[in-house]
């Protein structure tokens, strides 16, 4: 690490817990120094160090060892040749970080990087804000490193989310009002309180920890860059962090020099990003949230122009799919590969459904899906889709009843 | 016609450290330029070269975002509070 660095005016700062820059609010992002990381990294040492994300960590900004989170990532990159049947396209691969360690989602990679940041810069007490995963990540990570934990919710969240969050015994507070206002109070108490918030003052350090997923998509192809990756959408940070990944790869002789697209996946519930995009536009109008899929219900998305920015270069589309559909393709995850995708994952498949079906991803090329979360999270979104089991008695006859049953129905159908 | 506005922590070296300070203006437009006559150079940081309020720059008016009201002509009226946050991620 050299510097914090405004990507809008390019003023840069001193690497401290900060994330605007004073002039234009512009978002602080961490620079490196490449050529001496071009020295100490490649294939080998990477190959040589334990399945986790800090296998990457001359990319990862932390000055030390790091202390939190160092079992996190690594998480199987599955060949998905039944879900690739179903979609009509010759290759998908899911990256499956609704296995991740220890929270089961991928924000235990940003979080990881966060709170190892904020253990280097002294503080003792993180927080967040958050639409529910970060808040199970950072309520985790602090009570396994000791460190004590305030997260801010919205107050409907899903319950499975919440006592996530409460058994770590960290601070929960739910707030009356939606992501948008929970993040525009966490701003006024970061600003008060001298804690780590882990996306507020913490974020040009945490939101580099995203960039792990797109280098392990790569290594785990052979150290190939996938053609087409899909990415699902609310501030719209992952996508922008998947794109560094892919570049620094390329920059660092890593990963050979290839074209590849970047696509943006949204509920159409709250889609402010999918919608610019759709139009043309590289920037967004502010959205009120209303989708089952509240871990991306961010109506005034902070890095939503760099999303579309990240689109328009790479050649990306964007698309959004409804409620129902998001069920469906939690379904169609769930039967054809055995994943149980929370609903940030069925708007990932469910977009990639329709760009395979409109051509914007080719047939015949290879896709890869990240699908960030785990089901278990979010039953409440699914609950009463997935049919009910069927009761009887523990007798045999009762047993071959319901099949004969069965086997009429399917023979009338 | 006193508004409160909350003025965030990068912009304070312009206010004297003041966190909340008061302005008696129509509009959202008329307290920046009332809080550029008090606190100058404070509104180059808002708002941009054409004059639309800078895209990382978020306004709101009793917590509602101002792109959802009028922007910039968005009224005020006696005990408003006004709000200038930076965007921040996703969580």
């Amino acid at each position: 690490m050299k510097a914090l660095k405004c990507r809008e005016c390019g003023r840069e700062y001193p690497l401290t817990a900060s994330h605007v820059c004073e002039f234009d609010f512009g978002p602080l992002e961490v620079v490196y120094d490449y050529e001496r990381i071009k020295r100490s990294i490649s294939r080998a040492v990477i190959l040589s160090r334990n399945n986790s994300m800090w296998r990457y960590r001359e990319l990862l900004p932390v000055a030390e060892e790091p202390t939190v989170g160092r079992q996190v990532g690594f998480t199987p990159l599955v060949k998905a040749d039944r879900l690739a049947k179903a979609l009509g396209i010759r290759e998908v691969w899911i990256k499956n970080d609704t296995v991740n360690y220890p929270t089961l989602s991928f924000k235990d990679r940003v979080v990881s990087v966060a709170l190892s940041r904020a253990r280097e810069l002294g503080f003792t007490t993180v927080a967040c804000a958050s639409t529910g995963n970060l808040a199970n990540s950072v309520a985790a990570n602090a009570a396994s490193a000791g460190l004590k934990a305030y997260v801010f919710i919205p107050a409907d969240l899903e319950q499975g989310k919440i006592v996530n969050s409460l058994i770590y015994g960290a601070n929960v507070i739910g707030i009356r009002g939606h992501y948008d206002e929970v993040n525009r109070l966490c701003a006024e108490i970061a600003g008060k309180y001298g804690w780590a918030f882990v996306n507020v003052n913490m974020r040009p350090y945490y939101a580099e920890g995203s960039k792990s997923m797109g280098f392990e998509i790569i290594e785990q192809l052979g150290w190939k860059i996938p053609r087409h990756t899909v990415v699902c959408m609310a501030s719209g940070s992952l996508l922008t962090k998947i794109q560094k990944s892919y570049q620094e790869f390329m920059k660092l002789g890593l990963a050979s020099e290839t074209e590849y697209k970047i696509h943006g996946a949204q509920a159409t519930g709250c889609a402010p990003i999918a919608t610019a995009q759709k139009a043309g536009l590289d920037f967004f109008k502010p959205v009120k949230p209303n989708t089952i899929a509240k871990s991306l219900a961010i109506g005034t998305p902070a890095d939503g122009f760099y999303a579309l920015k990240v689109m328009k270069e790479t050649g990306g589309s964007a698309d959004d799919v409804s409620d129902d559909e998001i069920r469906e393709a939690i379904k169609l995850l769930a039967e054809t590969e055995g994943i149980f995708a929370e609903t940030a994952g069925g708007v990932t498949v469910g977009v990639a459904k329709k760009l395979i079906a409109s051509g914007k991803i080719p047939a015949k090329d290879s896709v890869v899906l990240c699908i960030t979360g785990n089901g278990l999270k979010t039953l409440d979104a699914v609950n009463g889709h997935a049919g009910s089991p069927r009761e009887i008695k523990p007798s045999l006859r009762e047993f071959e009843g319901l099949l004969a049953t069965e086997n009429q129905s399917t023979a009338n159908a | 016609m006193a508004t409160k506005v909350r003025i965030p922590t990068p912009l304070r070296k312009l206010t004297n450290n003041e966190e909340l300070v008061e302005v008696n203006a129509a509009t959202i437009g008329d307290a920046i330029v009332e809080l550029q006559t008090r606190y100058p150079g404070i509104k180059e940081r808002l708002l941009d070269e054409t004059g639309a309020v800078r895209r990382f720059v978020n306004v709101y008016v009793n917590e509602e975002d101002i792109r959802f009201l009028q922007n910039q002509q968005t009224k005020l009226k006696d005990g408003d509070e006004v709000s200038i946050i930076p965007a921040i991620a996703g969580g």
